[in-house]
């Protein structure tokens, strides 16, 4: 295991940059790879992408049911298709879409939400997407990944091309730091990535709470609290065999999401755990079920306690249940 | 096979026999629904499409996408007719476990694209027509709505696209009965002018007496009706075409005929087989 970089600084780019430029890199070698946009690609960075690439860009304009219906016929007929679409319209208003022309159908759309979970903070809840998780995990045939960092996202849009399944990919707009510098363990779907390894406490995060939670371990390692933190990228496939086993090898286990407490990474966690007969301390930390706040994202982040603060704060309050 | 205007004809009613056999075994199906877009179906794979078995997983087969998925049986027995399947399979039709469902499904070889849910069908068949604008291929896709299926929005985003991107090799074909669950388009929400809507939206629109076969053969081999625009054919159906107690009976839109009304219904559909 790499040791984790010093200082973390905001060292990275956001991770919505990384996607286009990675996919841009791709689909220059690629002809196939075709984009789909709803007068998205402003925010998708996917400009450079339009002007490089007008061949493998189809605009459909704001229009989030047709988006993905579009892609899923281009899909079926071998167009290794990306829509692209703010995650809260994505997955809200195109819902009936992904559940059947793309996972029913089995078509192999990559469904990329962009400015994920609170990114576009300040506009409030129209524009949150706190509930992606929750109603995708529900959907049968569809892999659901928050890659956490530029690595991981690099990696993610990479097996994206080649996973030819239905897949939903999300992400946000603020820059990330790059989480570890050992990238040789390798990036999978559906296996988690241990980012820091302890013994008494395993924090699961996941997408840009992994950040905070890294930072919180390094409070609580000053206060003598040893703790492992788990990019959990992938939410399904869970990789139950990482969590099961974190389970015996810590005393206490927390997650961190940035989407509702209810359904998402915590919950799917919790299920795991109980019927695995797991009676240690568990929390879930994430956004609470009631009228969200507003303001950027970091300070939301802030007033939930998905902070470095925040998280170690209630990594003590479960050690001391 | 060619087969002659009468063969056709003919075609169409014994296909009608079939689906009121398979719904009747089945006690479930949308009956009004699929005797009126039958004759669509029997002209689109025997006179139009160049799709068959034989040629199903070619990138280059035409491609049918049934939006209003619930006449599925008009489909199934389409397909078994063309040999994607043994027609005795149809005998299982919404039987546990069986992949003939009440809806369209790939599990059923022929089958393009799993329906059922309404306002699906155009987006994908146009995301589908635009692949193969990319791909500089020359496949053509068919898709067919059921007019009660119109207020969805989701049909009109994908108009807007299919016109945008200049589909011409796209067909929309609406089943024009006029009758949908609770009543008349037009009491429900009328949707009239359809074609004067499609046109605004840059199609080029022909009507059509849905259940004449030749009528249909002429308007379905000659799409697109104008190049760079996609093809709307409104067909104009009877709802339970064919039984004279079931035409234009919301009763009938997913009425399961009795034993007597079965016998009855068969007899006057031989009939009309001796008279083509």
């Amino acid at each position: 295991m790499g040791a984790v970089i010093e200082n973390n600084t905001i060292n990275g780019k956001p991770n919505q940059d990384v996607f286009s430029a990675t996919l841009l890199e791709l689909a220059d070698k690629d002809r196939n790879i075709v984009v789909v946009t709803s007068d998205s690609r402003g925010s998708g960075k996917l400009v450079a992408y339009g002007q490089q690439l007008p061949g493998q860009i189809v605009e459909i304009g704001i229009a989030e049911q047709n988006l993905v219906g579009v892609a899923a016929g281009l899909a079926s007929a071998g167009k290794r298709t990306f829509a692209v679409s703010p995650a809260c319209f994505l997955t809200a208003r195109a819902l009936e879409q992904i559940k059947n022309d793309v996972c029913y159908s089995d078509n192999p759309v990559r469904l990329i939400g962009i400015s994920a979970g609170v990114s576009y903070g300040a506009l409030g809840s129209t524009h949150h997407s706190l509930h992606d998780f929750a109603v995708l995990r529900a959907i049968n045939n569809i892999t659901i990944v928050a890659p956490a960092d530029n690595f991981e996202t690099t990696e993610a849009v990479k097996l994206a091309v080649k996973l030819n399944k239905p897949l939903y990919l999300r992400f946000g707009k603020k820059a990330m730091p790059l989480l570890t510098d050992d990238e040789q363990n390798g990036f999978e779907f559906g296996k988690g990535r241990i980012i820091k390894k302890g013994s008494d406490v395993t924090i699961i995060a996941t997408g840009e709470t992994v950040y905070p939670a890294l930072q919180s371990a390094e409070q609580l390692a000053q206060q003598g609290i040893s703790a492992t933190v788990v990019s959990m990228h992938t939410i399904k496939p869970l990789d139950a065999e990482l969590i099961l086993q974190l389970a015996k090898d810590t005393g206490a286990i927390l997650t961190v999401e940035e989407h509702s407490v209810n359904g998402g990474l915590g919950e799917a966690c919790a299920s795991l755990l109980l019927q695995n007969k797991y009676n240690k301390p568990f929390k879930i930390m994430g956004i609470p079920d009631e009228y969200t706040v507003t303001g950027s994202q970091t300070e939301i982040f802030n007033h939930y306690g998905l902070s470095a603060d925040g998280i170690a704060q209630a990594v003590l309050t479960l050690l001391k249940t | 096979m060619v087969m002659t205007d009468k063969q056709l004809a003919e075609r169409s009613i014994t296909y009608r026999k079939k689906i009121l056999k398979y719904i009747v075994g089945a006690k479930a199906g949308h009956t009004g629904g699929s005797l009126s877009c039958i004759d669509i179906l029997n002209v689109l794979y025997n006179e139009v499409m160049n799709v068959g078995p034989q040629n199903f997983t070619s990138p280059d087969r035409d491609r049918y996408i049934q939006s209003k998925g619930h006449c599925v049986e008009a489909l199934y027995v389409v397909l078994a007719d063309k040999g994607f399947f043994p027609e005795k399979d149809l005998e299982t039709l919404c039987k546990y476990k069986s992949h003939y469902i009440g809806h369209p499904t790939k599990k059923v070889h022929g089958v393009e694209q799993n329906t059922g849910a309404l306002g699906h069908g155009l987006p994908i068949a146009a995301g589908t027509a635009l692949a193969a604008k990319m791909d500089k291929k020359n496949y053509r896709v068919f898709t067919l709505l059921g007019d009660g299926e119109l207020p969805e929005g989701s049909n009109w985003e994908a108009a807007l696209t299919a016109a945008h991107y200049k589909l011409d090799n796209l067909c929309a074909i609406i089943d024009n009965n006029k009758l949908q669950i609770t009543g008349t388009n037009a009491e429900v929400c009328n949707t009239d002018p359809i074609d004067a809507k499609f046109e605004s939206f840059g199609w080029a629109v022909r009507h059509v007496d849905g259940n004449d076969v030749n009528a249909l053969k002429e308007v379905l081999s000659s799409v697109p009706f104008e190049k760079g625009k996609p093809s709307l054919v409104i067909a104009h159906t009877i709802k339970g075409k064919g039984v004279s107690f079931m035409e234009n009976s919301v009763k009938w839109h997913h009425g399961v005929p009795d034993k007597d009304q079965y016998e009855t219904a068969i007899a006057e559909l031989d009939m009309e087989m001796a008279n083509v």
